[in-house]
């Protein structure tokens, strides 16, 4: 079942993308985020579809993977463009009217630049995490985190806590499963019956997850404290981002991106 | 030979234990350098407790532990954790790292060690044990054995002067168990490396210099493996398996054959088989 998600899932390649400083894919991926509403005409979203085809095709994933990444909100975002084409003010010509409903001109190319910003938001974030380990994502953060400092916001401890998090995702993963056939085995029905039964059949799943999970993290803690573990300050970093030419000329064709759709906007 | 670790009279109960019920009674003992010791008893004597005591994990009730000179307290429990790399018996539960790598150098983080000495430790320790290929694998794709040895490269990368093994070998196959200890004895021979093994395998503390039995927090016995093992079939009841000499011997001794009493190594026994079967 976990399988299908591809939300947060990294495919291995070598492309220019793929080589990029985590740092630069994730804080561009905010900000393309960001400039996505400086649109507002048909030119504007031409630009910005055809940026996020050309980095796709720069990062040389399979484009099946980004429709799959839409597919599973496809529900919302028509669920959002209905309400707007359906309850938007009226403005241009008006088709359709019927109480409170009112299909206009304007109403209808609102709910076609809804949908695009969905679409191009869903594309951009896929890549960024289709592109980007897990790992170097924890490490970007972690950079990104780092003013906080300032504010006594404890950096090194979120940054351990979320590598810990994800190192044991794949894990915890195997021991449900485990689990899970451990029950079944012994006539535990998990997706059967009305939502009291599959909630009740949740329980002999979830305590021993649990309890494992704590005697997990028993064990991690004394092997971290036996390996000399004293907390984030005073330690040397393995891993080190390496901000490259790259990454410069990724953020100056944004820089661009944003200068273009400024100069077409209407 | 020096002694790398002393231990006088150790004392130890668990915070939830009234102050007569001790897990560890007046234990006294001490490792020379560049000693194999091998720590035997079965489930609950209270060795995993011992060896968490050695290192600070754990903090004796009474009693002092000396290592390498320096008296363990809350001063010197850093300094002496440095010394001291322990490897645990899941080899899921202690690594840390996100990636083999990552794991290695988790130890030499700690220490503040730069990062130029510290990528060429971690190479140079993860080559050692036939890991090189592996550094940028995560834990999910590796097998137990695997992870066992990524957690002894850490140990090489650390370069501790005591290693003790916390029944690191229990949860592996007799393939892995095999490549963890060739890979010890190799640390062994490069270094002076003091190993302590906490253990319920017979091949395990068969390497051993010497065997410590304890028994219900008690340190009941302590010789060197051939002295052990010559109890026969009470080993079974220190936690420990019979060699398959000592099971042969048992057995020829059932069928009415004239056994010697002391411990033979295979080899010797096979040396005596073949006397015996010369003689008729």
């Amino acid at each position: 079942m976990m399988n299908k998600l591809i939300f947060g899932r990294y495919i291995p390649g070598d492309s220019l993308i793929h080589h990029m400083d985590p740092r630069a894919k994730l804080l561009l991926s905010f900000y393309f985020i960001g400039i996505i509403f400086i649109a507002n005409n048909w030119q504007t979203y031409i630009v910005l579809f055809a940026f996020t085809l050309l980095a796709i095709m720069l990062s040389g994933v399979k484009w099946s993977f980004f429709i799959n990444g839409v597919k599973p909100l496809i529900w919302l975002i028509l669920f959002t463009v209905l309400l707007q084409v359906l309850f938007s003010a009226s403005g241009g010509h008006v088709y359709f009217h019927w109480g409170i409903i009112t299909i206009s001109q304007l109403g209808l190319i609102n709910g076609v630049y809804i949908f695009c910003r969905f679409v191009l938001i869903i594309f951009m974030s896929t890549l960024l995490t289709l592109t980007t380990p897990p790992l170097e994502l924890s490490d970007a953060i972690e950079y990104i985190l780092m003013p906080l400092k300032a504010v006594k916001f404890p950096v090194y401890e979120v940054a351990l806590m979320l590598s810990i998090a994800l190192r044991f995702v794949p894990t915890l993963m195997d021991e449900t499963e485990k689990i899970m056939n451990a029950q079944r085995a012994r006539g535990v029905d998990f997706g059967e019956g009305n939502i009291f039964q599959q909630m009740r059949a949740i329980v002999p799943l979830l305590i021993p997850l649990f309890v494992s999970s704590f005697n997990r993290a028993e064990d991690l803690a004394t092997a971290m404290e036996a390996r000399g573990y004293q907390g984030g300050e005073g330690r040397s970093k393995f891993r080190i981002l390496k901000w490259q030419s790259r990454d410069t000329w990724a953020t100056l064709s944004f820089v661009a991106l944003t200068v273009v759709l400024v100069f077409l906007r209407g | 030979m020096s002694q790398i670790i002393d231990v006088a009279h150790l004392n130890y109960r668990y915070p939830q234990q009234s102050a007569d019920d001790l897990t560890l009674k007046d234990i006294s003992f001490s490792v020379a350098a560049g000693e194999w010791v091998a720590i035997v008893g079965h489930n609950g004597s209270g060795k995993s407790t011992l060896a968490k005591n050695l290192n600070g994990l754990l903090a004796p009730a009474s009693g002092t532990i000396t290592v390498d000179g320096e008296v363990l307290s809350e001063d010197t429990v850093w300094n002496i954790r440095k010394k001291i790399g322990m490897v645990f018996q899941n080899p899921d539960n202690q690594f840390v790292g996100a990636t083999v790598a990552d794991d290695v150098a988790f130890g030499l983080e700690n220490q503040g060690v730069p990062r130029d000495e510290m990528l060429a430790r971690v190479a140079a320790a993860l080559k050692q044990v036939n890991m090189s290929d592996f550094a940028t694998r995560e834990p999910a794709r590796l097998s137990g054995g695997q992870k066992q040895r990524v957690a002894l490269a850490g140990m090489i990368a650390a370069q501790p002067q005591i290693l003790i093994l916390d029944e690191a070998t229990s949860m592996l196959d007799p393939r892995g168990r095999a490549e963890v200890l060739q890979t010890i004895q190799a640390m062994k021979v490069a270094g002076n490396l003091t190993v302590l093994s906490i253990t319920h395998d017979i091949d395990e503390a068969a390497s051993a210099n010497r065997v410590l039995v304890v028994n219900d927090g008690e340190l009941k016995e302590e010789g060197t493996p051939a002295e052990i093992f010559r109890h026969g079939p009470e080993l079974i009841k220190m936690g420990l398996d019979m060699p398959y000499a000592e099971r042969l011997k048992a057995a020829l001794k059932r069928q009415g054959v004239q056994v010697p009493a002391d411990y033979l190594t295979e080899k010797g026994m096979a040396d005596w088989l073949w006397q015996l079967s010369s003689n008729k």
